[in-house]
């Protein structure tokens, strides 16, 4: 019960945060260099077309009136049209969000299931050769830029070898795109039961995954290793040894418990960064997500969907914190209590 | 009868960035069934490292080089695992820190008693709640859910106690087992001990500094020096006739109910240093200090967003005390009574709820605590602080430490004149002039101490509070400590706030002691009306609990 208030308590503060990034995101978009109105008037416009074309995109009005507009249409669900393409950006968010979530959440996944075991190890055995090569694979994930990496693993695993179909995208040509559940192609080919389907894209997915893995691997298994240090150091872990516990409960119970404190909470940051590090993979490899979306927008002046992908990724954030805060309440008992 | 344990020719080697360091050398002793043994010693004499090594949690950097250890008349060593918990268990100091933070304590007694097959998932709970009552804890169905940070250093101590008694083990190591917690805790705590240990006939080796710990709960004594054995005795003879010259040493440290302040380094106080007479003061009042009615009160936790606030917690409430001029104050009590944040408000570093402190006939509690830091008051209150080495940056040398509140309080500006007013005062606190240029990690305790208190007297301070400024140290330090304070004080004319939970060191620092316990005091008197026959009931508690050994008594016998 209390741990319940907790959490309600932890989601209503979510709620300033979110109401700062729909104020900041408005004005970053007014304050964008450029005249919307002129762009879209085309260049043979005159002063008068201009200034019906303002009337009409609502820029007219004052700063605040402007901005009472911009709320009530998000209460609408209303992110406006996108001006080069003239659809809906939240139609266009929520074909091209679901590209990078699934590839983040991919990369994320092959990070964790690298850098996690790798840091427990190399804090098992420091001074081991699994220690140095923690400390090798940290250095080469934090300096090498993700582009590098991802040129790099094309040009070795599709150019060289051809063992990987080419990087064009989601999934090849040859197949059809699955029925649309979850817009993950994975899991929707998966519920579709069309195996040749989830391979294709599992196949597609796996370079920029394995780009996006290898920069967030850095920070993950650098804060695993010294959590799990610090950990298996603890009074806490000497008296589990002290009373026999087996060694294996004493690592995996009380020792990695504890560790995945700060783990996650890094979790939490390394997600964020990924979601900016997309930016550039997308761009490699062609795919089609919200990344590569945001930097056309930006460089037409489209401030629409500048505007709507800014807030989608800044409520991501502000929800992907929520949840790493939430699951901490779970496993602390301590959280909330110290400050 | 055939010892349980033996420990035989024990040499263990550490290594370093300096090479390989002895910290044991050959040491033996034995420890028979149903036998309490005590190890003393200082920090560093390796009395610790020798537990660890019975039960097999030596340090990685750490390697025996000669000897070993047997159990029941066979070598441990490769049976360590099998061992421990089920044969030989553990307690520690700093019982909090030694529980899983995120498990409840009944978990915690639940994963030993399923790890020695004493317990399956079903009667795990019932198992688990039973120790807790044996142990006394209250409630112990509800304790069974509790973490260890919802429950006190000396339920946390029992919460330990029951995990290592779980098993029924046959030998219990209790590691420095009180050190930290409370008087009065601390003995019911070791009486636990000595009770269920008894209950089952089982043996104890019991690691500790404090001579009169030892002397009230073990049937003998080993005295470690050094990573050497220098003697080995049982305890009426350990007191009444030391052999070795340490253990006389020792004994003479720990300061008892009797020992007078001269007797503590065995009758041989250091050389005093010349001492410039101090400067006529201007005559002021002869009170120097009047405390009325000073409350302090700390917001409570919770009530959530809409429900009623709880009442604040009074840490100090509605203190009042007089002190003369020159005079020397003890404010004796327990964790949580209110005596550091009563000499933090009179320090200036807490502000008041309510009430006033007339120092030198100025109240001084109108003026906030961050303002009162740049007046010129500030210099006449000065702290020592029970940490020596958190209490110094440790990126200043012992020189500019002791320099920064020249400048920042006296201001003074001049180089050389700072300069010599260091090494004036580093003399008076008997600090080794080329020990100046040292970073803190670069000193031992004492030395650290001794910059705080040079640092403390450098503005020629009326006051001086000390908290608790000698309770992280060895006895043998302390000693020489305590005995630098008392002469720096009479030959500058200063007035000490001596605040402490230890009423044998208060004793010998003061002539007048006030007893506090949840924020009020309780008993003012001197200090031997206070300690031979305390008035108060709550003092008399505190009073008895104090182990002490009275060779008299030992001898009485």
């Amino acid at each position: 019960m209390e741990k319940l208030s907790r959490i309600g308590g932890r989601i209503l503060q979510a709620i300033p945060p979110v109401f700062g990034v729909i104020v900041i995101t408005f004005l970053l978009t007014r304050a964008l260099p450029g005249d919307p109105a002129v762009f879209f008037a085309g260049l043979m416009a005159d002063d008068d077309t201009i200034a019906q074309v303002r009337a009409e995109l609502g820029l007219d009005h004052p700063l605040p009136v402007q901005f009472l507009f911009y709320i009530r249409d998000l209460v609408q669900g209303d992110l406006g049209n996108s001006l080069s393409t003239g659809r809906p950006v939240l139609e266009e968010l929520a074909t091209r969000l679901p590209a990078s979530l699934e590839l983040t959440f991919a990369g994320l996944l092959f990070a964790m299931a690298v850098a996690i075991p790798l840091g427990v190890l190399a804090a098992t055995r420091p001074g081991s050769w699994i220690d140095h090569l923690c400390r090798v694979l940290v250095t080469a994930g934090v300096s090498l830029p993700t582009f590098f990496t991802g040129l790099f693993l094309i040009y070795i695993f599709y150019y060289i070898l051809g063992w990987a179909p080419s990087p064009l995208g989601r999934l090849d040509f040859l197949y059809l795109s699955p029925p649309q559940v979850t817009g993950f192609y994975t899991i929707d080919a998966l519920l579709a039961g069309d195996w040749e389907v989830f391979w294709a894209a599992l196949r597609q997915m796996v370079l920029p995954a394995v780009t996006l893995g290898l920069f967030a691997l850095a920070p993950i298994a650098r804060m695993t290793r010294a959590a799990m240090l610090s950990a298996l150091s603890g009074d806490y872990v000497r008296t589990a040894r002290a009373n026999g516990l087996r060694s294996g409960r004493v690592l995996w119970v009380y020792a990695f418990r504890n560790a995945a404190l700060p783990v996650l909470t890094t979790l939490g940051m390394v997600f964020s960064f990924l979601l900016g590090a997309n930016v550039l993979v997308e761009k490699v490899f062609s795919w089609p997500g919200i990344g590569s979306y945001a930097i056309g927008a930006l460089v037409a002046s489209d401030y629409a969907a500048v505007q709507g992908f800014v807030l989608c990724m800044a409520l991501l954030f502000v929800v992907v914190n929520l949840f790493i805060d939430v699951i901490l309440t779970l496993i602390d008992p301590r959280v909330g209590l110290e400050s | 009868m055939a010892p349980l344990l033996k420990v035989e020719t024990l040499s263990i080697a550490f290594r370093t960035r300096k090479g390989e360091v002895q910290a044991l050398h050959e040491v033996s002793f034995e420890v028979a069934p149903g036998e309490v043994v005590g190890v003393v010693g200082e920090s560093g004499s390796g009395k610790s490292v020798s537990a660890y090594t019975v039960i097999g949690l030596l340090d990685q950097a750490g390697r025996v080089t000669h000897g070993g250890v047997e159990y029941d008349g066979k070598p441990v060593k490769g049976r360590e695992r099998e061992l421990r918990g089920r044969e030989i268990s553990m307690i520690f100091q700093n019982p909090r820190a030694a529980l899983n933070p995120i498990m409840t304590v009944g978990q915690q007694i639940g994963d030993v008693l399923k790890r020695h097959g004493l317990a399956g998932r079903t009667d795990a709970k019932a198992k688990a709640i039973d120790l807790l009552r044996q142990v006394k804890i209250n409630d112990p169905e509800e304790r069974y859910a509790a973490y260890p940070y919802e429950l006190s250093g000396g339920m946390c101590q029992r919460v330990m106690i029951a995990l290592a008694l779980a098993c029924s083990p046959r030998l219990l190591i209790a590691d420095e087992p009180t050190t930290g917690l409370d008087v009065t805790t601390q003995k019911a705590t070791m009486d636990l001990v000595r009770e269920l240990t008894r209950e089952r006939g089982m043996s104890v080796v019991l690691i500790t500094h404090d001579l009169g710990m030892a002397a009230a709960y073990c049937d003998r004594i080993v005295v470690m020096e050094k990573g050497h054995v220098v003697e080995r005795a049982p305890v009426a003879q350990l007191f009444t006739n030391p052999q070795h010259p340490y253990t006389r040493k020792l004994i003479a440290a720990s300061p008892g109910p009797r020992s007078e302040l001269a007797d503590l380094t065995g009758g041989l106080p250091e050389a005093p240093p010349s001492i410039a007479p101090p400067k006529k003061r201007a005559p002021g009042p002869e009170r120097l200090l009047e405390v009325v009615d000073l409350v302090k009160e700390f917001p409570r936790r919770g009530g959530g967003l809409f429900a009623k606030k709880p009442a604040p917690f009074r840490a100090v409430d509605g203190i009042g005390f007089q002190m003369m001029r020159g005079e020397s104050l003890g404010l004796v009590g327990e964790s949580g009574c209110g005596k550091s944040t009563t000499s933090s408000i009179i320090a200036r570093l807490q502000d008041a709820t309510s009430g006033s402190v007339v120092f030198d006939g100025q109240d001084i509690v109108q003026h906030p605590s961050a303002r009162f830091a740049r007046m010129p008051e500030r210099g006449r209150i000065q702290m020592v602080f029970q940490d020596a080495h958190d209490s110094l940056d440790p990126r200043w040398s012992a020189a500019e430490a002791i320099a920064q509140p020249l400048r920042r309080i006296s201001g003074m500006r001049d180089g050389g004149e700072i300069a010599r007013k260091v090494a004036e005062l580093a003399e008076m606190a008997g600090l080794p002039a080329n020990l100046l240029t040292r970073y803190p990690h670069q000193l031992s305790g004492g030395q650290k101490a001794r910059v705080g208190i040079a640092r403390a007297i450098a503005t020629d301070p009326l006051l001086l509070i000390l908290d608790e400024p000698t309770s992280a140290l060895d006895v043998s330090v302390q000693a020489v400590v305590l005995q630098l304070l008392d002469r720096l004080r009479r030959e500058l004319g200063m007035s000490y706030i001596f605040v402490s939970h230890d009423l044998n060191v208060v004793r010998l620092l003061c002539e007048r002691v006030i007893v506090m316990n949840r924020g009020r005091i309780v008993e003012t008197g001197t200090a031997e009306q206070v300690l031979h026959a305390p008035q108060d009931a709550y003092t008399q508690k505190l009073v008895s609990a104090i182990p002490h050994f009275e060779p008299e008594k030992l001898r009485a016998s």
